[in-house]
C-alpha cells in the first residue's frame, strides 16, 4: 500500500507547514498549507523561499486545490506541492497535470492501482503545467508546445 | 460531421478501460459508493428510482446514421427497447445494469461516441443549434467551435470537481434555437465591425430553482483566444463559486452575488495572466476541424415545388419542415411527441429507422433538438413525400412541431429520484385534450414545458406556458407559469397563483389558451398576447 508518493529527487522537507494567514505574518516559514478557501496568489511574492506547499482536500469533491496548485506552477514555483487529505487513486492523474508532485492521502492507496492510474493516459487534450504536449500540438507538429 | 482521429479514438477507448476498472473495484467492494458516485456520474451513470440510468453524449446534437442505429441497438441489447432523448440533446437509457455499463461504453466507442461528463460537477456536453449547417440565417456553422470546446473540456484536469455542473452552448445566428442565454456560458459567434469572426460571451444563465438570464460579459473574444477566455471564466468560478450550499453553487449565483462587473474584472485579469501560458490551440486546429462540417454536396437546380395533394402530408410539411439555406431542400423535424405519448421517447426500431432515414434522405446526418425531437437537416423537397410515408407508417409523423402538443417534459417521478411530481402523465393528458378538441391548430406556436421538480430539467421557466410539479403535503401539485421564452427574446415565466391537481392543471392550461384566443390580435402568438395584455386577464379566467 502507498502511504506517501513523491516525484522529486530533492530531500523531503520536514518543516511544519503554517497556514496561509500565519504565513502572512511570518513569511520566513518554509512550508505552507493551503485550505480550499485560501487564495494561493497571496503566496506569489514569497515563492523563492518556500520549499513545500501542502494543499489540503478535506473532501475530494472540493476542487479548488487543483486551481491553487496550477496557479503556483504558472507563477514559476518549483518547490514541492503535496496533496493531503481526502485524496484517492482516482484523482491523482489530474492532480499531476495540475502540478502536484507529492501525495500524502488519508487512506493508503493500492500500489498497482496507482501505477495504472498514472500510466493510463498516453495523451492529453489540454496544455497545463506538467510539460506534456497536448493532442493539438501533436497534430500540428509542435511536440514541445 | 466530425470524425475521430487516432488521438480522439484513443482517448475514448482509454476512458472505457478506466471505467471498466472503476466498476470492477466498485463491484468487488474496494471502492465505496460514496467514492464511486462522482466517477460514475462523470461517465453519465445515475442511480435512479428503479435502476441505473445511462446518459450518452450527443456532442452539439449531431449524429450520423450509423451512430443513431447503434443507439437503437443499445436500447434493445441493454435496456427495455426504448431510448429517451433529452433537453440537452443527449439520449438516456432508464433500465441499465451497473455491470453492463462498461460494455455499453465500449459499444459506443466503436461508433465514436461516449458518455463522458454527461453528469457530475464538471463541464457537460456542449450544446448547439440543431439547424447548424442548414439554417439560412447563420453566420457560420457553430459546430467547429463546439468541437474545439468539447476537446478542451474533456478530461479537464482542473475543472473536474467544480462547485456544480457546468453547461456551455454555442450558436452562430441571431435567432437562438439553443436557449443560449440560459446556460452557464453561452457563446454566440459574431462578426465585428472589422469583419472578423469572434465570440460574444454570456455568463451566468441557468434555470433550476433560481432562473437567470446570462448577462453579456464580453462582446468580442477573438477566435484565437476562445479556449483561453473560457478557461479564465471557469477558473474564476472554480475558485470563487459557493460550495457551502449546492443550491447556490451554480455560476449564475456567483455572477449575481459578485456582480457582473466584478466577475468580468476577475475574468479579464485571469485571462491576461493565462495569455502568457500558451494554452490556446493554434488556429490551425480550428481549420483542421472545420472541413468536417463543410456543406454536403447539395444538388443544384432543384425545384422548390412540393405536391400537396395529400392533406395529411401538406399539414406535416407546413408544421414540421423548416427553411433551408440551399434551394430545393428543407430541414424536416421528426416529432417524438405523438398524442398521448411520452415526450422524447422512441423505440429501438424507431431509433434505428431514423438512423436509416438520415443516411437515405439527409446526407447521413441527423440531429437531436433540445425540444426532444429529431431533425433530418438536409432533405430534398422532391423526396419529402416518400420520407413522410415511411415516417407515417412507423408512428413518427405527428404534425405538431412548436404547437401545444410539442411538449418538453422531464422524466419526472416516474423515473427520477429527484422529482416531486410526475411530468409524463400531465404531458399525455394535455396533448390528448388539445388534439381531441382540435384547438392545436388554432393556437399556432405555443411552447409548453413541464418539470417534475424545481431543478427545471423540463425548462418550465422558459415555456410560453410552464408547469412545475411540486409536492404539497405528500400530494402532487402543479404550478402554472406564463410568459417564458428560451429564444432570442429570452424571458422567465411568472407563476399565476396557487397550484392545481393533475386534472386541474390541464383545465387551467385550456383556460389560459382560451384567454389568448379571445384576446389575440392579428398575427400574435400566445406569448405576444400575454406580453401585451399581462397576467391579469389570465388569472381572472383561471381562478375567477
Amino acid at each position: 500500500m502507498v502511504e506517501f508518493l513523491r516525484f522529486r529527487d530533492d530531500e523531503v522537507s520536514e518543516s511544519p507547514a503554517v497556514t496561509v494567514d500565519a504565513f502572512g505574518e511570518q513569511s520566513n516559514a518554509g512550508a505552507v498549507r493551503i485550505e480550499p478557501g485560501d487564495d494561493a496568489r497571496e503566496l506569489l511574492p514569497h515563492l523563492a523561499h518556500i520549499t513545500r506547499v501542502e494543499v489540503n482536500f478535506p473532501v475530494f469533491g472540493d476542487g479548488r486545490g487543483y486551481s491553487a496548485a496550477r496557479i503556483l506552477r504558472e507563477a514559476g514555483y518549483e518547490g514541492e506541492i503535496r496533496a493531503v487529505g481526502d485524496v484517492a487513486v482516482d484523482q491523482i492523474a489530474y492532480m499531476r497535470r495540475c502540478g502536484f508532485d507529492a501525495f500524502e492521502p488519508e487512506k493508503a492507496m493500492n500500489e498497482a492501482d496507482v501505477k495504472t492510474a498514472l500510466e493510463r493516459w498516453e495523451n492529453v487534450y489540454q496544455k497545463t503545467v506538467d510539460g506534456r504536449a497536448p493532442i493539438w500540438a501533436l497534430r500540428h507538429g509542435s511536440a514541445d508546445a | 460531421m466530425y470524425k475521430y482521429d487516432n488521438y480522439d479514438q484513443q482517448m475514448v477507448d482509454t476512458r472505457v478501460e478506466e471505467f471498466r476498472d472503476q466498476t470492477r473495484r466498485r463491484l468487488s467492494g474496494e471502492l465505496s459508493e460514496e467514492k464511486f458516485r462522482p466517477l460514475r456520474l462523470m461517465n453519465g451513470l445515475y442511480l435512479q428510482l428503479h435502476a441505473y440510468m445511462l446518459r450518452v453524449a450527443v456532442p452539439y446534437g449531431t449524429l450520423s446514421g450509423a451512430q443513431m442505429k447503434a443507439l437503437g441497438d443499445i436500447a434493445d441489447k441493454y435496456d427495455r427497447g426504448y431510448g429517451h432523448f433529452t433537453t440537452r440533446q443527449n439520449i438516456q437509457y432508464n433500465w441499465i445494469k451497473l455491470e453492463d455499463a462498461p460494455d455499453i461504453l465500449a459499444d459506443l466507442a466503436k461508433v465514436e461516441m461516449h458518455a463522458i461528463q454527461t453528469s457530475g460537477n464538471c463541464i457537460r456536453n456542449i450544446s448547439s443549434d440543431h439547424f447548424a449547417g442548414a439554417a439560412a440565417d447563420e453566420l457560420v456553422d457553430p459546430r467547429p467551435y463546439a468541437e474545439l470546446l468539447r476537446q478542451w473540456s474533456s478530461f479537464h484536469p482542473e475543472f473536474s470537481y467544480l462547485p456544480r455542473k457546468f453547461k456551455i452552448a454555442v450558436i452562430a445566428a441571431d435567432t437562438d434555437r439553443a436557449a443560449m442565454r440560459l446556460h452557464d456560458i453561452g457563446i454566440q459567434i459574431v462578426k465585428n465591425d472589422a469583419g472578423e469572426i469572434g465570440c460574444a460571451f454570456y455568463v451566468g444563465g441557468g434555470m433550476g430553482r433560481t432562473p437567470m438570464v446570462a448577462p453579456l460579459i464580453r462582446e468580442f473574444v477573438p477566435l484565437d483566444d476562445l479556449i483561453t477566455y473560457s478557461e479564465a471564466c471557469v477558473r474564476v468560478y472554480n475558485r470563487n463559486g459557493r460550495r457551502d450550499n449546492k443550491y447556490k453553487a451554480r455560476i449564475k449565483i456567483l455572477v449575481h452575488e459578485m456582480g457582473k462587473d466584478e466577475y468580468t474584472r476577475q475574468v479579464e485579469e485571469e485571462f491576461a495572466h493565462l495569455k502568457s501560458q500558451g494554452i490556446e490551440p493554434p488556429l490551425a486546429e480550428l481549420e483542421r476541424i472545420k472541413p468536417y462540417f463543410a456543406d454536403p454536396a447539395f444538388k443544384t437546380g432543384l425545384s422548390d415545388k412540393i405536391d400537396r395533394t395529400d392533406p395529411d402530408f401538406a399539414l406535416w410539411v407546413d408544421r414540421n419542415t423548416v427553411t433551408h439555406k440551399a434551394p430545393g431542400y428543407v430541414s424536416a423535424v421528426i416529432s417524438l411527441k405523438p398524442v398521448g405519448g411520452i415526450p422524447g421517447d422512441a423505440s429501438a426500431d424507431q431509433i434505428r429507422l431514423m438512423g436509416e432515414l438520415a443516411t437515405e434522405y439527409s446526407f447521413d446526418e441527423c440531429r437531436v433538438t433540445h425540444t426532444q425531437n429529431i431533425v433530418l437537416p438536409h432533405v430534398e423537397k422532391a423526396r419529402l413525400k416518400d420520407l413522410f410515408d415511411v415516417l407515417d407508417a412507423n408512428g413518427l409523423s405527428s404534425p405538431n412541431l412548436d404547437t401545444i402538443e410539442d411538449i418538453i417534459a422531464c422524466p419526472g417521478l416516474d423515473y427520477c429520484s429527484l422529482a416531486n411530481a410526475r411530468s409524463i402523465p400531465v404531458a399525455q393528458k394535455i396533448s390528448k385534450r388539445f388534439a381531441g378538441s382540435g384547438k392545436t391548430a388554432e393556437l399556432g406556436e405555443l411552447k409548453l414545458k413541464i418539470s417534475g421538480c424545481i431543478n427545471a430539467c423540463g425548462h418550465h421557466h422558459a415555456g410560453h406556458i410552464g408547469i412545475l410539479g411540486v409536492d404539497r403535503k405528500g400530494v402532487e401539485n402543479y404550478q402554472l407559469l406564463l410568459g417564458g421564452s428560451e429564444a432570442e427574446d429570452t424571458s422567465l415565466g411568472k407563476i399565476t397563483g396557487p397550484g392545481f391537481s393533475e386534472d386541474g392543471i390541464v383545465d387551467a392550461v385550456e383556460k389560459a389558451a382560451d384567454v389568448y384566443i379571445a384576446n389575440r390580435e392579428d398575427g400574435e402568438r400566445f406569448l405576444d398576447t400575454y406580453r401585451r395584455i399581462g397576467m391579469d386577464p389570465f388569472k381572472e379566467a383561471i381562478y375567477g
